[in-house]
């Protein structure tokens, strides 16, 4: 039977871990997603895990690359400045190809920023973060529920293609409580890792955790693997919700909490009588580029409406997808501010009245 | 007829590419004979770092991984953790741990991980072609310190071993040299005892080792030996820091 407890979302992404097989966290205080930190140092010990303060956010990745490289589920969690720090080794994660998950509750930047929530770490999550030619996986969720449920999922895809995971919420996410149906056992399982070094143990040749390939043909032979690896997951891996695409008009994206927002002002424009869809990416990389061009051909559709908490990043990537077809529209919030519904109304009123 | 000597389980067969003189053979060469006298080859994973030896994973015949720059002690932090059985270890140069590597050497010594470190230090940065290390003694010349380094602007010697040491995590630290037959027997010891250390999980244990590189010095091998006895050990004495009385 499903077990139903109101939670926080950075406790929901915790348990989640534990739940899925995540014995170790590593990670450095940082508001606002230092309660993932506090359950687990609560909780690990518990449940035979371990949690380790690390003395920075530097050393709380490396900690992590370690323990991935000895194949066990392992994950760190962070705001936006810290996980700049992290990029070093995230690099280092893509490029030793080893699974972990990162949490990256964000908040507004640049610099130190402010604490309130904020999606303006796209661009960094996205299109790589650190030095070097990769991405990582990465998954926006938009409920508590989903926290808990892509956490799960989000280990067994670090797995299976040997690459970072990385949730990307944001402080309302983060913060917000709601109920959360646990189910008695999570449907996930830990594949072999026969590369790992464990100890040989009996193994006839040792083992050996590197990104480093001195010779340029190797390097590029490393490189096309990876990218490789990256075109079967564009091709396998991309999640994403649309809703209320019938006849629609205008159609929003929005990931995360703007979504949330969104769902409210598409009844609104409903009663003022314009039709409003949504696209909402669930996984930001690989990013549903073939739903948004889908869209983009339906003749009902008039225009695209942009809605996040930022300057505007995503948007490059549904326009890249929309490709000219359609008008794409922005509206967007910085510095820790939401978007109100009247706001984005406001905004639809005038798309569809041409006045944009 | 009766082999008198061969070459260590611990090293695999591959050639080492270090410049001649340089003393990473001979440490690497006593790292591995210890592990393979002390039987755990089979259950040591190293983490290598970087510098000259960023590549000693070809090296070692045990399962090994390569850290970023001056992360190794984390690095071993999170295999220890995860794998307290196996024996870890991080061997790191004087730049990769005393530069850009402090707050991760200091903080896997104070909250005593029981991991082994072994640090080389030549006082030079080698790997990128004889750069100012936070080691390099007060008037050496190289090649960011081109008049000598003068403490005015580029500050004093850090001596690792000793700042160490006053941490309580750190229960065996000792500093030794390389500069003849007597002190290589030594430096082997001390390997052994860091080893013997981690297995009785007492805490962080880091053997210290002087070390020459002939090539950034711009010195004859024999010549770097001496230089290294002169100049070396009065910023740098030898002797055992922390744990000298300790039955392991």
């Amino acid at each position: 039977m499903a077990e139903v407890v109101l939670m926080k979302g950075n406790e929901a992404i915790a348990e989640s871990a534990i739940r899925s097989g995540c014995l170790y966290y590593f990670g450095y205080p940082i508001t606002p997603q230092t309660e993932i930190a506090a359950y687990m140092a609560k909780t690990m010990p518990k449940r035979g895990g371990v949690f380790l303060q690390a003395e920075s956010e530097i050393a709380a990745i490396n900690m992590v690359y370690g323990v991935a490289g000895s194949g066990k589920r392992v994950m760190t969690s962070s705001s936006s400045p810290g996980i700049s720090l992290k990029q070093e080794g995230i690099s280092y994660l893509a490029g030793s190809e080893l699974p972990a998950l990162i949490v990256n509750v964000q908040r507004g930047g640049p610099g130190l920023g402010g604490i309130q929530p904020s999606q303006s770490d796209y661009f960094q999550a996205t299109k790589g973060g650190g030095h070097g030619d990769y991405r990582n996986l990465v998954i926006a969720p938009a409920s508590v529920q989903e926290l808990y449920e892509l956490t799960v999922k989000s280990f067994d895809l670090a797995d299976k293609y040997r690459m970072v995971c990385m949730i990307l919420g944001d402080g309302t996410i983060g913060q917000m409580m709601e109920p959360v149906a646990f189910k008695e056992k999570e449907d996930t399982v830990e594949i072999a890792k026969p590369w790992a070094t464990t100890g040989m143990h009996g193994r006839e040749k040792h083992n050996t955790i590197t990104s480093i390939y001195i010779d340029p043909d190797d390097l590029e032979a490393k490189n096309r693997e990876l990218q490789e690896k990256y075109r079967e997951i564009e091709e396998k891996e991309v999640m994403f919700e649309s809703s209320n695409l019938e006849d629609a008009e205008i159609v929003i994206a929005a990931y995360g909490t703007c979504s949330r927002i969104c769902k409210n002002v598409i009844r609104q424009a409903a009663e003022l009588g314009i039709k409003v869809g949504m696209v909402r990416p669930i996984t930001l990389w690989p990013f549903p580029s073939k739903e948004f061009a889908r869209v983009a051909d339906m003749p009902s559709v008039k225009g695209f409406l942009d809605v996040e908490l930022s300057s505007g990043q995503m948007i490059e990537d549904v326009r890249l997808a929309v490709n000219g077809k359609k008008p794409v529209y922005f509206h967007g919030r910085m510095g820790g501010n939401l978007p109100t519904q009247k706001e984005i109304l406001d905004e639809i009123v005038k798309i569809h009245k041409g006045e944009m | 007829m009766a082999v008198v000597f061969q070459k260590t389980k611990g090293l695999t067969d591959k050639p080492f590419h270090y410049c001649p003189g340089c003393m990473h053979g001979i440490i690497h060469r006593l790292i591995a004979e210890v592990m393979e006298e002390m039987d755990i080859l089979d259950k040591t994973i190293g983490v290598a770092s970087v510098g000259c030896t960023y590549n000693n994973y070809d090296y070692f015949s045990c399962d090994m991984v390569q850290a970023a720059h001056g992360r190794a002690p984390a690095v071993a932090t999170g295999i220890k953790r995860c794998k307290p059985e196996e024996m870890v270890f991080t061997y790191q140069g004087d730049g990769d741990l005393a530069s850009i590597g402090t707050a991760e050497i200091v903080h896997a010594a104070a909250r005593g991980e029981k991991i082994c470190t072994f640090f080389v230090n030549n006082a030079v940065y080698g790997m990128t072609s004889g750069q100012m290390a936070p080691t390099t003694l007060l008037g050496q010349v190289t090649t960011t310190s081109p008049l000598g380094r003068d403490a005015e602007t580029r500050g004093y010697p850090i001596n690792v071993s000793e700042m160490l040491s006053t941490l309580t995590g750190a229960v065996y630290i000792e500093r030794v040299a390389l500069f003849d037959y007597k002190h290589i027997q030594e430096a082997k010891k001390a390997i052994a005892k860091a080893f013997r250390v981690q297995q009785a999980g007492l805490g962080f244990a880091m053997v210290e080792f002087l070390s020459t590189c002939p090539t950034n010095w711009g010195k004859e091998p024999i010549e770097a030996l001496e230089w290294c006895k002169e100049k070396m050990v009065p910023q740098y004495p030898l002797g055992v820091f922390k744990g000298k009385d300790l039955e392991v």
